[in-house]
């Protein structure tokens, strides 16, 4: 790629101007819905389209309604612990569903060695408390702009951190 | 939707309020001059850290306070003696002179066996009251073989799917001889109920439990968001609860009323408490619905309040909290009863305060807060382990947590003096504020229809992420400091030790199961079942006691709660976005 950053910064804005589709889902049992109703109002903040799943949906239910709304992402939130089955059982659900482009990225009180691990199924940030909201929504934008571009994004290669 | 209530009290105690605020004292004028003279050209030399100071309900704190501030305040009228109306000083004559808080600690994970061990340790460490954390599909009400259930059992408390498991929390520990407090809501009456079976079982009179269901549904609606039915269904349960309880177990606190969630959902102080108290006159007039004469229920009432980092404002929260519950049931409710106007609360230090960057730092977080709920008078109290910004605590971690209680109630002196910061101006002005802005609320809310009215169209819901949308913003922008997090941060990995919870709790669970439902009597439980339908249907039936007697069958919680979701429904939240 013999660009600069520059050129493909200013091409990626003009391009990609269609706007970030989002689902903010908790799939499971778990009401703990605060960090999900901050994420959706910055989320909304930062110019994206946000779908809220409400509460107590299966993963399933998430899958089937990112699909029917044609989001770029689904945004997983869990706090109760069970994110090792519910987050790659909505993934499993999103590919099964022909879902399969539509990026998965988590949050919630994740260890990390099961943050590796979801990581290694493809579903990134597995965020915890404390995060900075700029941290989750850059995330998301590179992604999104690496989805889109297949290209990695400046901002993930400025980390020098693999996907 | 605004529906014109016939109810003015909450509009008429508001002005009133406001009227003696205007009052002044004779020092008015020398703080003028002080502030003209001599603070203010001080602040233009040397400029002050921040623009405005204000504290988390959003309250412009000037730089001192003087008997000017208090001039409304009467003290027979508004702070009296500790055991006397309208106790802002605390509920008991002696308060912690007589007997120290309960010191209640939260447990609960696994399998019931897990637990049972569990208590068994703190009650040998000197732990006086026991208190049990359910996990996701109990607190939802499914049981452990449930599909919903998959990769939740016994995650963030005990899983309890039937009579059997409570029997086994509760093996070798006299009900006679511990106060239970049960943190569940939507399946509370169930739970109440296998509670009293054990009891039963183990030959001890129901007149003599102690302990506490939570049972505050209102707050599930509004904050927890861990429902099973449709908001009517739930309070028509509560409703029987409370009936049931008035006649057959007159210790059982039958609903703790939670400020807790609200706050820890994103609400500041002055929701905290205007939110719980307007639920808590919700389930005054659901009891006086009942037909229950209020001196017969209300000294049953318990609270539950969170207690955060700001010192002041949570002190000055648990004394408006005691001033404004004893008005209004005098004053609104006619209650005669002293049981009935004095208002006794839990309180937990905040789960949101800790932080998991540096997290040694909890320790000192919970010791300001846990100062702070003993000097606001709190009757129990719940420190929270250094490590559970991550996960469940450790042994360690709990034990340090019980530890901060034990050097406050034996090295400080703190209890030695009732109400000891009464009487300060900042306090006393504090508490006066809260006291008015909840006023502020409850009419609000009261011009929405009430609570309930208020929770289907979102509104108190949409305050609360309001606010914590605000308060996380603030805290990006550097507003708000919180020490590891955005200031005197240091590079750290996550140096926790963790409690995993084994995923064979599931299975171990689901095999109790199929051997429960093999050894039980079917005939009898489809009959109670039946029972039990009928009483959720007509309207004037005893579902409590149907409840007892499907336990009594060994039905199992997901089977009673989903004779529940099929004759009610579910229910979907408004919009909140």
């Amino acid at each position: 790629m013999g660009r600069t950053t520059t050129a493909l910064k200013s091409s990626v804005t003009k391009r990609s101007e269609r706007k970030i589709r989002i689902l903010v889902a908790k799939p499971g049992l778990d009401g703990h819905d605060r960090g999900a109703l901050v994420l959706c109002r910055a989320f909304r903040d930062a110019g994206m389209e946000v779908i809220y799943a409400g509460l107590l949906p299966t993963p399933e239910q998430v899958a089937q309604m990112a699909v029917d709304e044609d989001v770029d992402v689904v945004a997983l939130s869990l706090l109760n612990a069970a994110h090792m089955t519910a987050f790659p059982a909505v993934k499993r659900e999103l590919e099964r569903r022909g879902g399969s482009r539509i990026l998965v990225v988590g949050g919630g009180i994740i260890p990390d060695e099961d943050r590796k691990k979801l990581e290694s199924m493809g579903i990134t940030g597995n965020y915890g408390p404390g995060t900075p909201l700029k941290t989750i929504i850059e995330h998301i934008e590179s992604r999104v702009r690496e989805e889109r571009w297949g290209l990695r994004s400046p901002y993930i290669r400025r980390r020098g951190k693999p996907l | 939707m605004r529906v014109k209530s016939p109810d003015s009290y909450f509009i008429s105690k508001l002005r009133e309020l406001k009227r003696l605020r205007q009052q002044t004292s004779g020092y008015s004028k020398s703080y003028e001059r002080w502030h003209r003279e001599v603070y203010s050209k001080f602040a233009r030399q040397f400029p002050e850290r921040k623009k405005e100071f204000r504290n988390t309900s959003d309250f412009i704190l000037k730089p001192v306070y003087t008997p000017d501030d208090v001039a409304d305040i009467d003290f027979e009228r508004d702070l009296g003696f500790p055991g006397t109306y309208p106790y802002t000083r605390g509920v008991y004559p002696t308060m912690y002179k007589g007997k120290l808080w309960t010191m209640r600690m939260f447990s609960g994970f696994g399998t019931p066996e897990d637990t049972n061990k569990r208590l068994k340790y703190l009650l040998k460490h000197g732990e006086t009251g026991l208190s049990l954390a359910f996990d996701m599909p109990t607190l939802y009400g499914y049981d452990a073989d449930d599909p919903r259930a998959l990769g939740e059992v016994g995650k963030c408390g005990v899983n309890v799917s039937s009579v059997d498991d409570m029997n086994t929390i509760f093996s070798g520990i006299p009900l006679k001889d511990v106060s239970t407090s049960m943190t569940i809501n939507a399946p509370a009456a169930v739970l109440m109920a296998m509670y009293a079976v054990v009891a039963e079982k183990q030959g001890v009179p129901l007149k003599l439990l102690r302990g506490t269901t939570q049972t505050d549904i209102l707050k599930e609606y509004i904050a927890q968001k861990e429902w099973a039915f449709p908001p009517e269904a739930h309070m028509r349960i509560i409703r029987d609860m409370m009936s049931f309880s008035v006649r057959e177990m007159p210790l059982w606190n039958y609903i703790s009323i939670s400020g807790y969630h609200i706050r820890e959902a994103g609400a500041n102080a002055l929701q905290e408490l205007a939110f719980t108290l307007a639920d808590g006159f919700a389930y005054v007039d659901l009891g006086i619905s009942a037909g229950l004469p209020v001196d017969s229920f209300a000294p049953r009432l318990s609270f539950f309040f969170d207690c955060g980092m700001n010192f002041f404002e949570e002190v000055a929260k648990f004394r408006a909290a005691r001033r404004i519950w004893a008005t209004v049931m005098k004053e609104k409710y006619h209650a005669k009863d002293s049981r009935s106007l004095l208002m006794r609360f839990h309180t937990q230090t905040s789960g949101a305060s800790l932080t998991w960057q540096q997290p040694l730092n909890n320790i000192i977080r919970t010791s300001i807060e846990a100062l702070a709920a003993i000097m606001g008078g709190t009757q129990s109290l719940h420190t929270n382990s250094y490590d559970e910004a991550w996960a469940l605590p450790t042994e360690k971690a709990a034990t340090i947590a019980l530890r901060t209680q034990q050097i406050i109630a034996e090295e400080t002196g703190v209890p030695d003096v009732i109400d000891p910061l009464g009487g300060s101006y900042y306090l006393e002005w504090l508490t006066r504020e809260l006291e008015i802005g909840a006023y502020e609320y409850f009419d609000k809310i009261e011009r929405l229809g009430g609570v309930l009215e208020a929770i289907k169209t979102g509104y108190l819901q949409r305050e609360i992420a309001n606010t914590a949308y605000e308060s996380q913003k603030e805290l990006e922008s550097g507003e708000r400091r919180v020490v590891g997090v955005n200031a005197y941060q240091v590079r750290e990995r996550r140096p926790i030790k963790i409690l995993r919870i084994d995923e064979k709790a599931q299975m171990i669970q689901i095999e109790k199961l199929r051997r429960l439902k093999r050894s039980r009597d079917q005939v009898e439980v489809r009959r109670a079942l039946e029972e039990l339908r009928k009483a959720f249907l007509d309207p004037k039936g005893d579902t409590m006691v149907a409840i007892i007697n499907a336990v009594r069958a060994r039905a199992t919680l997901g089977e009673i709660m989903n004779v529940g979701r099929e004759v009610y429904g579910t229910w979907a939240e408004p919009p909140l976005l």
